[in-house]
């Protein structure tokens, strides 16, 4: 499926700084009885941001202005960890995230993040702490893809991405149609790799 | 000389259908096999109808309902429950669209996706299955390449039978020596976990070598591997092995006669070369390890049962005390409570990780002559139909009865609490689960992680407890 590309995005920046915030915490479960990708903007960090009686939580960074229309978040490590649900990931883009920033994240949140146009940043400490520092200042960054940099009001930084998700992001590609145009070459190793191997055929 | 390469660097190369850049790090990898759940593939079924798209291989796949399904006897009875579902409904006109084979709600092999699989002997050696489930890694166990993907990688595999693969880094846990007796597989996993961090195979493929590793039967094995995404891992290794070879034998379809002597000869070069380097290491002494509970809500928040509910204060790292901090909120925790002095509500035997026969034994060896403390609902999920025939067969199904144990059907249940199976906000749970989150297993529910004998103990007791300070009996 076809995805919004990513370019260029300001916007601003939410702080998210604990260790290990999973996709249970993301998109908890009573938001994954659908059987589409839409109505998942109300279950992003949905125990979080409403209390029990459905209320919002004025402590939370996501209710709170002018972190309530961010656009990237800054978070700690391994962001993203535990299911496999993509629901978290098609969340945070109905939420209006475009980029989360973080030391590292967990593979597979990490490849669904490429999957459907969430630019997922992994950066340094200095990095890291720059944003936090925005984010707690309430100022807007800007993310440009081409030119692999986060310029906040206090300096640039650059990030490091692999040439090929770069490729996707910026031009929102379906990656099965792309992967399709080797279908021939697939079929071709699918017969001699079976033909290899009589117990699997 | 070939360069020296691991058990991994082996799966990738064997299974690469072409480099998808200069450094040979991205990569279109093929899929030998997946299984399918009703709650990650529906999207992925969508998105091939909208593009018309066929399967590429309908045999590489099997479908299974586990998670969103009750294990409610009396509430699956009738054909309805599954017909009035909408992801169950949707599942089965998926597969019966795509010719897929389906295990419904209804099917003498349903369970849970991670046991069936083996238990039907679908994971082999070498190879490479990826699914839409975090635990997938399971497989591992016979030396396959298993891993989680999400629903836009289901869609790829589904329309292409491969996915778009980056090479991960090989790292080595080795475990020396032999676990002491009353410790078992989950704690093994537990402490690596809790020594290395949530994080500390992130990146990584893990190969898990050593002695207590090759002491460990194969569902011990399925184990160690299904939680070792618990640590960041993306895939979980174990070389194949007499066992492994024992444990395939005479399972429905797996491989025989002639074509087993075939797989036999791969079988046994899927091995690390000696002297190839990992590009991490850790260590753990299996005779240290005690068994394991967790305290937080992160699966590396975890101790001795021996031990006490440790005080934030004394961490060096200020973000790592913010985390226990938060958790130890959560969970109604003070620092300094012997671990064996905290109640419980919940008692949960089940699980992709602890729901096959051995762990049933194990628990009902605990249960057997006992009863459910005051107080405590307990209950026993089997992984699978296959397992609760088993279990019934022994009568294991009377002992847990007796003692106070519902009796379920299979399904995912109370692990993730995404069917009719929910903790109410602020009970404690004692589970032979894989995750602690906050909300797991149900909003403002708190869980305790431990093996299943383990959390047969705590039912028993009402309270986190030491199953070694039990006598134990064989409950067959």
């Amino acid at each position: 499926m076809p995805v919004e590309p990513f370019t260029r995005v300001s916007g601003f920046v939410a702080a998210l700084p604990a260790a290990n915030i999973d996709t249970d915490v993301i998109m908890p479960k009573t938001f994954l009885k659908g059987i589409d990708r839409n109505g998942l903007e109300r279950g992003v960090f949905h125990d979080l941001r409403f209390d029990e009686e459905g209320a919002v939580r004025p402590d939370f960074v996501l209710n709170q202005a002018p972190w309530t229309r961010a656009a990237f978040l800054v978070t700690g490590a391994n962001f993203g960890c535990g299911s496999s649900r993509e629901h978290a990931v098609w969340g945070l883009r109905q939420f209006g995230i475009r980029a989360i920033i973080a030391p590292s994240f967990a593979g597979i949140f990490f490849d669904n993040c490429a999957r459907n146009g969430l630019l997922a940043i992994e950066a340094d400490d200095p990095t890291v702490r720059m944003l936090t520092e925005c984010a707690a200042n309430g100022e807007e960054i800007t993310i440009d893809l081409e030119a692999q940099t986060i310029k906040a009001e206090t300096g640039t930084a650059g990030f490091e991405i692999s040439q090929r998700r770069k490729f996707m992001l910026l031009k929102g590609l379906d990656a099965v149609g792309m992967t399709l145009q080797w279908r021939a070459e697939i079929e071709a190793f699918q017969s001699r790799y079976l033909g290899a191997r009589a117990w699997l055929a | 000389m070939a360069a020296l390469r691991t058990l991994y660097d082996k799966l990738v190369g064997s299974h690469t259908v072409r480099p998808l850049d200069a450094d040979g790090r991205d990569m279109l990898l093929y899929v030998d096999r997946t299984v399918l759940n009703e709650y990650t593939s529906p999207q992925a079924f969508t998105g091939l109808r909208e593009a018309g798209r066929p399967v590429f291989r309908p045999a590489s796949a099997l479908g299974v309902i586990d998670h969103v399904n009750s294990t409610r006897p009396e509430k699956i009875a009738s054909p309805q429950a599954q017909a009035d579902d909408l992801q169950m409904a949707y599942f089965v006109r998926n597969c019966r669209d795509f010719g897929i084979e389906l295990f419904d709600l209804y099917h003498r092999q349903q369970g849970i996706e991670h046991v069936v699989m083996p238990e039907l002997g679908l994971a082999l050696p070498g190879l490479v299955i990826a699914a839409g489930d975090s635990h997938t890694t399971t497989y591992g166990a016979f030396g396959a390449l298993g891993f989680g993907i999400g629903t836009s990688d289901i869609e790829h595999f589904l329309a292409t039978q491969t996915v778009v693969y980056r090479r991960l880094r090989n790292m080595e846990i080795a475990v020396r020596g032999d676990l002491p007796a009353g410790v078992t597989a989950k704690d093994l996993i537990m402490a690596v976990i809790r020594q290395i961090g949530a994080d500390g195979a992130q990146g990584h493929a893990v190969e898990f070598t050593g002695p207590a590793i090759r002491g460990l039967s194969i569902e011990g094995r399925m184990t160690v591997c299904n939680m070792a995404v618990e640590c960041g891992a993306r895939g979980a290794l174990i070389a194949p092995d007499a066992k492994t070879y024992a444990y395939l034998e005479g399972k429905p379809r797996a491989p025989k006669g002639k074509q087993l002597t075939a797989a036999l000869e791969d079988w046994r070069s899927l091995r690390t070369d000696a002297g190839a380097v990992f590009d991490a290491r850790a260590e753990i002494d299996a005779g240290d390890i005690e068994p394991m509970v967790t305290w937080g809500t992160s699966p590396d928040q975890a101790a001795p049962i021996s031990g006490a509910v440790p005080d934030p204060a004394l961490e060096a790292s200020p973000a790592r005390r913010r985390d226990a901090e938060r958790a130890l909120g959560y969970m109604g925790l003070s620092p300094g409570t012997r671990l064996e002095d905290i109640r419980i509500d919940h008692a949960f035997i089940g699980s992709c990780t602890n729901a096959r026969i051995e762990d049933l034994r194990a628990a009902g060896a605990v249960v057997k002559g006992r009863r459910v403390a005051p107080g405590v609902s307990a209950m026993v999920v089997p992984g699978s139909r296959e397992v609760r025939r088993m279990a019934e067969a022994e009568g294991l199904d009377r002992v847990f009865r007796e003692a106070g144990f519902e009796w379920r059907e299979p399904g995912c249940s109370m692990c993730l609490a995404m069917n009719d199976d929910v903790i109410a906000p602020g009970k404690r749970c004692a589970s032979s689960t894989n995750r602690n989150f906050e909300g797991r297993q149900g909003a403002g529910s708190r869980t305790h992680l431990m093996s299943p004998a383990m959390v047969a103990a705590a039912a028993v007791s009402g309270h986190l407890c030491d199953v070694r300070k039990l006598e134990v009996r064989d409950a067959r």
